[in-house]
């Protein structure tokens, strides 16, 4: 049962999410393709992390005492940048320089071209042994920040993955949380066809590791989820396993045959907004 | 409210997969899949194995026509680099697929000490060679010719059009050992054809003769330079073009008889940094043989390079025909 103030919560991240998702599509029409699907998919979850758990100050995206998010999967930028224009790290109107030559916001992300990149992700399967080396770091410093890494289900099948899994349960990196986005989708096909990976939270829980797998798309699920993970006082490092829908939240895409780089045509853009618009707005 | 009707005119724009052909160019679809479907017809030794890129390689081709010979080994190409050895000690050809920056950076110390120390027979064709994306460097092989070439028995390959392509699949597989072929998939551009030319596995090849300069490429920047021949033709400015297909084992032979003609500029072209490339290889046969013409490097500077649009980035780093032309013409000058 929710309480009020859950509700209450929950619609204001509802809000956010519609928002990023926005962001997200109008970028995708500046390049008139692109990982739109994966941004749907995550929206929810960027929303939860940059705009309930994660401690930042926007005007101040390198503060000392910030929550790490490393986007590991550089190609996810786009679903990322919408969410440094929600949390108020670069503006609105940059949005529109997506992808473009000289943008601060690259296709993949680079942590030398945006504010609130932490690394350049995009060589896939590097973020979580960093977040490794960073956790270790900051538990070092005496600073309580936490650091996120966010990856692909792609990203399961490195070997490096698995190395920084067993590292970070070797040394107890309560600060670590690891959030995965299984949309089922590589780029070859289904991640299920691509390389199978299940039973996925036993692999996860055999490494070490605290384990919770939630569906993506279900803000409250992933809020509890957020909370839980920050909460543990265990020292061992913790994984959020999100599965996601492509294409969330607008029925065509969703309903497209799955890929994982789409074209969507120039009138759809539209269609696609006024999706979002219309149902946002009937939930209010 | 739409976005892009009513705001400023789109900036230059990237995507991964960005065409190298030229204008109006003629093109072929998918060179290597279908010459390696062709070839693996005769050959039952032939396997593919790829490193969640198929679609992206080509390579779907030889998984449609040979399914069971076709082997997916995920995101994982230290896995694929590994497993193509193993399957050719048990004695397969295997052909591994990915893209260049996965599979000499991420998987180098598999590809030196699993195939290259045993000299497997093991054929690497990696896409998006060089810079040939916009994504940044994290996709952008720049330097893998340089460390391909540092491997001991590695022969290294750099095909120029789809012609290229469909004649050195056959010839790397006629070769017994590791091959490190780059590779152009999607519409890879056709010109050769226009050309005496056929692909020979260590051999370099004048394409045109010509008394001011000889440039001396490989892959993509052949090309280019025949482009560049024609714009300086128009200036008087007379250009042979020698291709260098194979960087490894290097036709030095070729390019030493080529190079000692007098009185030309000698420019080394290539689609890869200043370090370790065809350059460098080629400045290193000359001195050692005594030969010293003028000699000069079109390449892409040390440096991590930038996002953006291939023609922007090919403008901006001086390997476009319009950038190579004019800095011809400031040498010469
Ligand atoms: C190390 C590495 N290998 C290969 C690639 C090429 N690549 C880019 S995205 C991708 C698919 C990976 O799966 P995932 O991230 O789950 O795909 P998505 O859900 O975005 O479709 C691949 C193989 C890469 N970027 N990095
Ligand atoms: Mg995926």
């Amino acid at each position: 049962m929710n309480t009020p103030s859950d509700t209450g919560l929950q619609a204001k991240l509802a809000e956010h999410a519609y928002r990023i998702r926005r962001f997200a599509l109008r970028m995708g029409e500046v390049q008139g393709q692109g990982y739109v699907g994966q941004a749907l998919g995550y929206a929810d979850v960027l929303a939860v992390a940059y705009c309930h758990a994660m401690q930042l100050r926007p005007d101040d995206p390198q503060w000392e005492g910030r929550d790490r998010f490393l986007l590991s999967h550089g190609h996810y930028a786009i679903a990322f940048y919408a969410a440094l224009i929600e949390a108020g790290i670069i503006p609105e109107d940059e949005l529109d320089t997506y992808g473009s030559d000289d943008s601060r916001l690259p296709m993949s992300g680079m942590a030398t071209y945006t504010p609130g990149m932490e690394i350049s992700g995009g060589s896939l399967g590097q973020g979580l042994p960093i977040a490794v080396g960073m956790a270790l770091g900051l538990r070092l410093k005496g600073n309580p920040a936490f650091v996120y890494n966010s990856m692909s289900d792609g990203e399961l099948d490195e070997g490096s993955t698995w190395e920084a899994a067993m590292g970070a349960a070797h040394h107890g990196l309560g600060n670590l949380i690891c959030l995965v986005d299984i949309n089922n989708q590589q780029a070859d096909g289904p991640s299920s066809k691509v390389m199978g990976f299940e039973p996925l939270a036993d692999k996860w829980a055999s490494f070490g590791w605290h384990v919770q797998r939630v569906d993506g798309n279900d803000l409250s699920a992933v809020i509890a989820a957020f909370d839980t993970a920050r909460a543990l006082t265990e020292a061992k490092p913790r994984v959020i396993l999100f599965d996601t829908l492509m294409g969330k939240g607008v029925p065509f895409l969703e309903a497209r045959e799955k890929n994982h780089f789409i074209r969507v045509d120039p009138p759809e853009w539209q269609q696609a907004l006024d999706i979002l618009d219309h149902a946002q707005g009937a939930a209010r | 409210m739409s976005t892009a009707a009513t705001k400023k005119p789109r900036l230059t724009t990237s995507a991964m997969i960005a065409s190298i052909a030229s204008e109006g160019q003629r093109t072929i679809a998918a060179p290597f899949g279908k010459a390696l479907v062709t070839l693996a017809e005769q050959r039952p030794e032939i396997v593919g194995l790829t490193a969640d890129l198929a679609k992206y390689t080509d390579l779907h081709l030889f998984g449609q026509a040979f399914p069971e010979r076709f082997f997916q080994m995920g995101m994982a190409e230290q896995l694929l680099m590994a497993a193509a050895g193993g399957m050719a000690k048990e004695g397969f050809m295997p052909f591994a697929t990915t893209y260049a920056v996965f599979g000499t950076r991420r998987a180098f110390d598999f590809v030196h000490q699993v195939i290259a120390e045993e000299n497997l027979n093991v054929k690497l064709c990696c896409a998006l060679p060089g810079l040939t994306t916009g994504y940044g460097p994290s996709h952008q092989a720049a330097e893998d010719l340089a460390l391909v070439r540092a491997i001991p028995g590695m022969t290294v390959i750099d095909p120029c059009d789809a012609l290229d392509i469909e004649q050195a699949v056959p010839a790397i597989a006629a070769h017994n050992g590791p091959v490190y072929m780059r590779l152009l998939r999607g519409n890879v551009p056709l010109l050769l054809d226009e050309y005496d030319y056929k692909f020979e596995l260590g051999k370099a090849k004048l394409l045109r003769g010509g008394n001011d300069v000889l440039l001396i490429s490989s892959g993509i920047m052949t090309m280019r330079s025949l482009e560049v021949a024609n714009a300086l033709a128009a200036d008087q400015v007379d250009v042979a073009v020698l291709h260098v297909p194979t960087i490894k084992p290097l036709d030095t032979a070729t390019i030493l008889a080529e190079a000692s003609r007098s009185g030309r500029l000698v420019v080394v072209a290539e689609n890869h940094t200043t370090v370790g490339g065809l350059g460098e290889a080629v400045a290193t046969a000359l001195l050692t043989a005594g030969v010293s013409p003028q000699f000069r490097q079109i390449a892409l500077p040390d440096a991590f390079l930038d996002a953006g649009a291939l023609p922007t980035l090919h403008d901006r780093y001086g390997i476009s025909t319009d950038a190579m032309t004019q800095t011809i013409k400031t040498w010469l000058a």
